[in-house]
């Protein structure tokens, strides 16, 4: 059973279509990397899959049933720009906010709830910040506790958009040690990438798109010069394929 | 204090709480305006309630005041929808549009139907005199419904207020929640009228929750803090308008408010405005004590923070040229080592 299938995926603006006819399904336990330009349409599929915005037609599933059904299986990490960080709350905090699902409408967060809430902050190496406020935190520091929220949610796909973006190199490797482990553990995780030099080391399997699936597959078979040449259009070449394509 | 007085004083008390409770959510979600629409929008619905039943009737002002209310935000979403418009244009636009009828009905009505008596012109600007104890039972009500709310569901309202698109993955019942969070807007909005006026009502939501953000990082502390400072407004902005006749009270509460908020906006610990130029200043003796520290010394006529230091022993001054005093090197040396450093304090002022 795939961990992820899309169907026909239409989504649209204002009449105009970002998304068009999108269909694939990702294989269980490995790490996906969606790539394709600005305007490509890599966070609208994201939002799509979550249902966050309404889509013209299409469906997905989710191993093998409705999205809707199986809601608990999916974590997702947005850009970090989509909240506002002077909100009133400490690091702690927002992990716990993955554990809400768990905890159930109206309950308090339990002893346990904390508990691995504090696990997951030391996963990402933030231990010593979780009462810290979040505003008091770096971005790289900040797309951590975001990992670590993703990670109390304790899922099986995990969506996430740009977790690279406005993080220094240490935070990057954490984040990509943290995808293998989660890799290891069978867990499917894909994420939306910008940087094409290290497509080859992060991602198994690769998605390129642009409103229209260019191609999807094994990264070796699908990364290649002529897809991202299809992917791209003319701009490919300011990004100097060689260094790209080995 | 007479029967009526104390009714007066429950109801302003129990509608600042409510208010700056609420309003904590209102200013974090970024929706302080629309608390103001819904306000300038209830007025032709009081009006209008009034026409057709010709009694003053809060229960009627109420269903009118909320209808109106319902119909702007309705309009609003539509604008914001189908047109390149943005939300606060379209707020702003939609909320000038009802008050004007608003003010057109309300002159219509005392002109034809002794309108001086109907008691309806207090809703412009508010008039505590005139609530009753039914009001307060009313207020109550809402009150208790909203502090019961906010407690059972306070995670699901933070988490929709941080960030709804996670709390939609998590599969929570966002619009609903929305929903009941705008309700609960509408209801303490709508109550207050009588007592603060469709003019201000808005800055008793925000006002009292902005305060609360200056002394914590909490937020639950800050839903408390911010009823709390509601609730002191309402009693002293009634107090004041009992002290002359003829007082509005709701431009009184907002003063009160205001006060509350400039207090918070200068002395709040660490985000108000003396404790961070405090911190500034600290910052910056420290900053020339280090460099004096390393250079040995700074040739330099006059400096504010040399001066400063001077005063406090840390410093000498010998002919154009400044030294660091045995006290000083200490200090640098001190602090450097422990990695942090104490504020110098007034106690250490040599002379």
């Amino acid at each position: 059973m795939k961990p992820l299938t899309v169907n026909q995926l239409t989504v649209a603006y204002q009449r105009q279509a970002v998304l068009e006819d999108v269909s694939f399904s990702v294989p269980e336990g490995k790490l996906i990397g969606i790539i394709g330009p600005n305007g490509a349409g890599k966070s609208t599929l994201m939002k799509a899959i979550l249902d966050l915005i309404p889509r013209v037609k299409g469906d997905i599933s989710i191993y093998g049933k409705p999205y809707k059904q199986q809601r608990h299986l999916v974590g997702y990490v947005p850009q970090r720009g989509s909240v506002d960080w002077d909100f009133p709350t400490n690091a702690l905090d927002v992990v716990l906010m993955g554990r809400y699902g768990h905890i159930g409408l109206w309950k308090r967060p339990r002893k346990e709830d904390v508990a691995v809430a504090m696990q997951c902050l030391e996963k990402v190496g933030m231990t010593s910040y979780a009462k810290r406020q979040i505003s008091q935190l770096s971005g790289g520091q900040q797309q951590r506790v975001f990992l670590a929220r993703a990670l109390a949610q304790d899922a099986s796909i995990y969506l996430m958009d740009e977790p690279f973006v406005g993080v220094d190199a240490a935070t990057e490797k954490a984040i990509i040690e943290l995808l293998n482990e989660l890799k290891a553990k069978g867990k499917t995780v894909l994420v939306v990438h910008h940087d094409l030099q290290t497509v080859r080391d992060y991602f198994d399997w690769v998605l390129l798109l642009n409103k229209q699936v260019i191609a999807a597959g094994p990264t070796e078979e699908v990364f290649t010069y002529e897809n991202l040449q299809k992917t791209y259009g003319g701009k490919l070449a300011f990004l100097s394929p060689q260094h790209v394509v080995r | 204090m007479d029967a009526n007085v104390q009714w007066v004083f429950t109801s302003t008390f129990l509608l600042g709480l409510a208010s700056g409770m609420i309003g904590s959510f209102a200013l974090l979600k970024k929706q302080s305006l629309l608390g103001d629409a819904m306000a300038h929008a209830a007025l032709p619905g009081v009006c209008l309630a009034f026409l057709l039943y010709k009694e003053k009737s809060l229960f009627l002002f109420f269903i009118g005041a909320a209808l109106s209310g319902l119909l702007a935000t309705f309009f609003i979403q539509q604008i914001v929808r189908f047109t390149r418009v943005k939300e606060d244009t379209a707020i702003g636009l939609i909320l000038s549009v009802f008050f004007g009828i608003g003010i057109v009905l309300l002159t219509f009505i005392n002109q034809h139907s002794q309108g001086n008596q109907s008691g309806i012109n207090d809703f412009l600007f508010g008039k505590a005199a005139s609530l009753v104890e039914s009001d307060v039972k009313v207020l109550s009500a809402v009150t208790l419904t909203l502090i019961a709310l906010i407690a059972l569901f306070f995670k699901e309202f933070k988490l929709i207020t941080f960030d709804p698109a996670f709390a939609l993955g998590l599969g929570l019942p966002v619009s609903l929640l929305n929903g009941v969070l705008m309700f609960l807007i509408v209801a303490v909005v709508v109550t207050g009228l009588q007592a603060v006026g469709v003019v201000l009502m808005s800055a008793l939501l925000i006002t009292p929750a902005l305060a609360a953000r200056y002394w914590t990082e909490k937020l639950g502390w800050m839903v408390v803090l911010a009823g709390l400072f509601g609730a002191l407004s309402g009693v002293i902005g009634t107090y004041l308008s009992m002290l002359a006749t003829g007082m509005p009270t709701g431009p009184l509460i907002i003063v009160a408010a205001t006060i509350l908020f400039l207090f918070s906006f200068l002395f709040a610990p660490k985000r108000g405005l003396f404790s961070k130029a405090i911190r500034l200043h600290r910052l910056r003796y420290e900053h020339v004590l280090k460099q004096l520290y390393e250079q040995g010394r700074i040739e330099i006529k006059d400096h504010r923070y040399l001066k400063w230091l001077e005063k406090r022993g840390f410093v000498r001054k010998e002919q154009e040229s400044w030294y660091l005093t045995e006290k000083g090197i200490k200090r640098v040396a001190g602090s450097h080592k422990n990695g942090v450093s104490q504020p110098i304090r007034r106690s250490e002022v040599s002379r």
